[in-house]
């Protein structure tokens, strides 16, 4: 029996989907803001992939001063807000808080930022301000976590930024690819548009740059260019079925969701195949859309899964279903899918193997692939000594995030081939101060 | 009969006798009738009625605190006068009190000015069978301003005259209650003794200002974009209690008057401390203002379970134990050495102890050098100072050990003595000396590390 009845409307959505990380209020932060030792040299900061000054903004808000405790938030990380909701804080900075070395519960941080964060973006109060326009034109193309953050940051050093976006809304995968029950598009929308209206940067929407001519229009136009283009599609195992009617990928599946909350379509069955994150948000996300039977298959062990624990266990307080050890050989069904045919693994030497003879059918009425994204290599491909490693990532000096072409600097899934939000708005940041320092020294 | 029930923890105080040392402060606790009958049923032994004296007129807000992380009221400060109910409605309440609670005490808290208007209200509270009075040279705002309080506490002189006076048209026991507001605690004390006195209670509030309102620039209590100085009591106080009880017990003339003991009591642990000192009743207010009535069922219980761990069956079994060792800082055993250990195996490695160690003490705990971060004492430099055993918020995970043999003893009024005191800088656990000094350039050399490898 199903966990979730199918959402009809958007109420029903809202309530299948609500915030898994609610927000707190006043006495809740004041009371957990209490408990923090502010270690030294902290652990959680260390463990914080933006280097937040975490032991100071909870500090601050301790002692009534939330603006402030934002305003340390955003000066290390330009999408402050989603990452507090987003973040796998989980085995980040709460998985780093010392009181977990002695069974007691971590510091909530994730919730502590984002109660900061909340309320700055709901005063609109401005804490930055664009630097002395400097007269020199950067453009960006993807509007995710690293093209806006990297926005921000020029913004403020004062140059003109503008940001070639190939969908309609910014922030990339923090509206398209993340669960709804991690952050509503209401709240993502709303930390965009704070940003932008304080350091005015250009996004140009649905302008996906994709030839050489365009990519020599933004040479000539511009002093440096910042790759944010993230990842592409659901990448295919090239299995017999994968084309059949009822097949979806895991991000496709996941933009929709986020998009069309309760008018997308659920079938009763859904195997889900994959073993990461991506895979639990989709089969998670297919539970709570009134999926009667939702299949997690992944071909090796738990242990081995991609995905955190703690969002494993979550799919399955949701009515999923684990199926470990399970590989997929092909998609059976005429037109539409009627089920999918694993073979069974074990390890034989470190290796994952097929088990003969071991083949078994689990009927479904709905495939969702979550099975990586495709890299962006043609794209990548047309600009000239770019230098891209093994895995079709963009290779840069991890100082500057400045590629082996100097003009163009990368940051996020384009340069680490799919982590968080907040590696993004790191790298974002990261290579706003190399282009800064690289045309500074020019 | 089992161990509980031999347990009396019955006082006779100065001759007012109560069930238990477990007594309300003349305060806003003490104000009706109806809170100290409620006070008695929830297992109070006695009650020091909030002041009587002269009609007041009292102000609106009253009251102040400390709030430190999220403990509430550490601290606590009002500008509350002395009642401001009529007499005769406080007399009635007291006699039909006294009906209920026969076996309490209930002791009358007053403050007049002239002699006769001492003699008249004396004659009130006897006639309306109070067990014993209270003499209010304490209260620090307001009341001082009008001659009274804390202005005749803080005049020995003055005092010893009022308690001379009262003494003589008194017919039971008298306690006479000071003001912490002075230097020297034993001027007022040997003044309440030489006037006759039956007993001492203190401390009573402390002058202070707790705080400014950060928008209208005034201190709290805010009255009407104004503010005075309140009367600080509450946990943070305390200590200066602790040290003014000691002050008076191990004072020659004052030490053989019953103390009751006041001051930011709110545990049994702070009741027992309190008596470990020589007071033979307690009073409490601010911990029942914060958390009502009831917080005497936890004082009441710890008090039991202490006394049966140590086989006592009456609080005059421990009082004034601590005393003999409150002593002279010039007294102390100099050969005496702790130094701190840290059980790894109990470390969360928040690194308090670290930092604590190299910026507000001594430079005697390390980091490893390996990225772990269970910290390293460095034994030379320990000078056995708690510090870090302060800060560490993990239980009995730092500890204070003894380095020391126990067989040399040696103190400063020994050395002054035998003319030995030292005329250069020669102690064993000078920095410098006895343990190296990180040289200032050091303190650039350890930046914070660099955050390299977590993109």
């Amino acid at each position: 029996m199903a966990e979730y009845k199918r959402p009809d409307n958007e109420q029903d959505f809202k309530e299948n989907f609500k915030q898994k990380k609610t927000l707190m209020n006043d006495t809740q932060a004041y009371i957990e803001s209490s408990r923090c030792l502010f270690c030294y040299d902290a652990p959680c900061m260390n463990a914080c992939p933006a280097d937040i000054d975490i032991p100071l903004f909870i500090k601050q808000i301790n002692t009534g001063n939330k603006q402030g405790a934002a305003k340390t938030i955003y000066d290390s990380n330009w999408m402050g807000n989603a990452c507090g909701t987003i973040c796998p804080t989980e085995v980040l900075c709460e998985g780093a808080c010392v009181y977990t070395n002695q069974d007691s519960p971590p510091i909530l941080i994730g919730r502590l930022q984002n109660h900061a964060t909340i309320s700055v973006i709901k005063s609109g109060k401005q804490l930055y301000f664009p630097g002395e326009d400097n007269g020199i034109r950067v453009a960006i193309i993807g509007a995710g976590p690293a093209g806006i953050s990297c926005a921000c940051e020029l913004r403020t050093l004062g140059y003109t930024v503008d940001i070639y976006e190939a969908k309609s809304q910014p922030s990339g995968l923090t509206i398209h690819g993340v669960a709804p029950y991690k952050i509503s598009n209401e709240e993502v929308m709303a930390e965009m548009d704070y940003l932008q209206n304080q350091l005015g940067y250009n996004i140009i929407y649905n302008h996906p740059i994709s030839t050489k001519e365009e990519l020599k229009k933004l040479e000539s136009d511009y002093s440096a260019i910042f790759i944010g283009v993230g990842l592409g599609a659901t990448a295919s195992l090239k299995m017999i079925g994968e084309n059949l009617k009822g097949v979806h990928g895991a991000v496709e599946f996941i933009e929709e969701l986020r998009m069309k909350h309760s008018e997308v379509k659920i079938a009763p069955r859904v195997v889900v195949i994959g073993g990461g994150n991506t895979a639990i948000d989709a089969a998670s996300g297919s539970a709570r859309l009134g999926a009667e039977e939702i299949t997690l298959a992944y071909r090796g062990g738990k242990e081995n899964m991609g995905a955190y624990d703690f969002e494993y266990d979550f799919a399955v307080s949701s009515g999923v279903k684990g199926l470990f050890n399970a590989s997929p050989v092909e998609i059976i069904g005429d037109e539409h899918v009627e089920g999918v045919r694993f073979v069974k693994t074990k390890l034989v030497n470190g290796r994952l193997t097929n088990i003969e003879g071991s083949e078994f059918t689990v009927a479904c009425d709905m495939v969702i692939m979550a099975t990586g994204q495709a890299k962006q290599g043609t794209l990548l491909s047309l600009i000239d000594q770019l230098t891209l490693d093994e895995k079709t990532r963009i290779v840069v000096n991890p100082d500057t995030n400045q590629t082996t072409n100097p003009m163009y600097f990368a940051g996020g899934d384009a340069i680490n081939g799919g982590a968080e939000v907040v590696n993004g708005a790191y790298d974002g940041k990261l290579a706003a101060n190399g282009i800064h320092q690289w045309i500074t020294e020019q | 009969m089992n161990k509980k029930d031999k347990i009396d923890l019955s006082v006779n105080f100065a001759g007012i006798k109560a069930p238990n040392p477990f007594w309300l402060a003349s305060a806003p606790p003490t104000n009706t009738g109806y809170q100290i009958m409620k006070a008695f049923d929830a297992g109070w032994g006695g009650a020091v009625w909030k002041t009587l004296g002269m009609p007041t007129i009292n102000v609106s807000s009253r009251y102040g605190s400390i709030n430190y992380g999220d403990t509430r009221m550490a601290g606590f400060s009002n500008i509350e006068l002395i009642t401001d109910r009529p007499l005769e409605d406080n007399l009635r309440e007291m006699a039909e009190v006294k009906k209920y609670f026969p076996d309490h005490a209930v002791i009358a808290s007053l403050m007049v000015d002239t002699r006769q208007e001492w003699e008249d209200i004396i004659k009130q509270v006897e006639d309306a069978g109070v067990d014993g009075i209270e003499l209010n040279f304490g209260c620090p705002h307001g009341m001082c301003e009008r001659g009274m309080g804390s202005a005749v506490g803080q005049e020995p002189e003055v005092l010893k005259t009022i308690v001379e006076w009262v003494m003589e048209a008194a017919n039971i026991p008298v306690i006479t209650k000071l003001s912490p507001n002075i230097t020297h605690i034993t001027d007022p004390g040997l003044a309440a003794v030489h006037g006759k006195t039956d007993a001492i209670s203190l401390i009573n509030t402390v002058k202070s200002i707790v705080g400014i309102d950060l928008d209208s620039y005034a201190p709290y209590p805010v009255v009407d974009g104004k503010g005075t100085n309140g009367g600080y009591c509450g946990p943070a106080v305390k200590p200066i209690a602790l040290h003014m009880l000691k002050d008076l017990m191990q004072h020659p003339e004052i030490k053989n008057t019953p103390i009751s003991g006041i001051g930011g009591i709110e545990t049994w642990r702070d009741v027992v401390e309190f008596i470990l000192l020589g007071a033979t009743s307690v009073q409490v207010c601010t911990a029942v203002m914060h958390y009502g009535f009831g917080i005497v069922r936890e004082m009441e219980a710890g008090l039991i379970n202490f006394m049966e761990n140590k086989g006592y069956t009456t609080i005059y079994d421990f009082a004034g134990k601590a005393l003999p060792n409150v002593t002279d800082w010039k007294h102390l055993n100099l050969k005496s050495e702790v130094k701190a250990i840290i059980n790894e195996d109990k470390c969360i490695g928040c690194g308090l102890c670290y930092i604590a160690c190299d910026d507000g003490a001594h430079q005697a705990i390390a980091l490893p050098t390996d990225g772990g971060r269970i910290p390293i004492i460095i034994e030379e430099n320990c000078v056995g100072c708690n510090l870090c055993s302060l800060v560490c918020p993990v239980e009995e995970c730092i500890t204070m050990e003894k380095f020391d043999d126990g067989k040399e003893h040696e103190t400063w009024h020994e050395l002054t003595e035998q003319n030995r005191i030292p005329n250069t800088w020669n102690d064993d656990r000078a920095g410098g000396k006895g343990h190296y000094v990180p040289e200032p350039a050091d303190a650039l050399k350890n930046k914070r590390k660099d955050k390299s490898g977590t993109k």
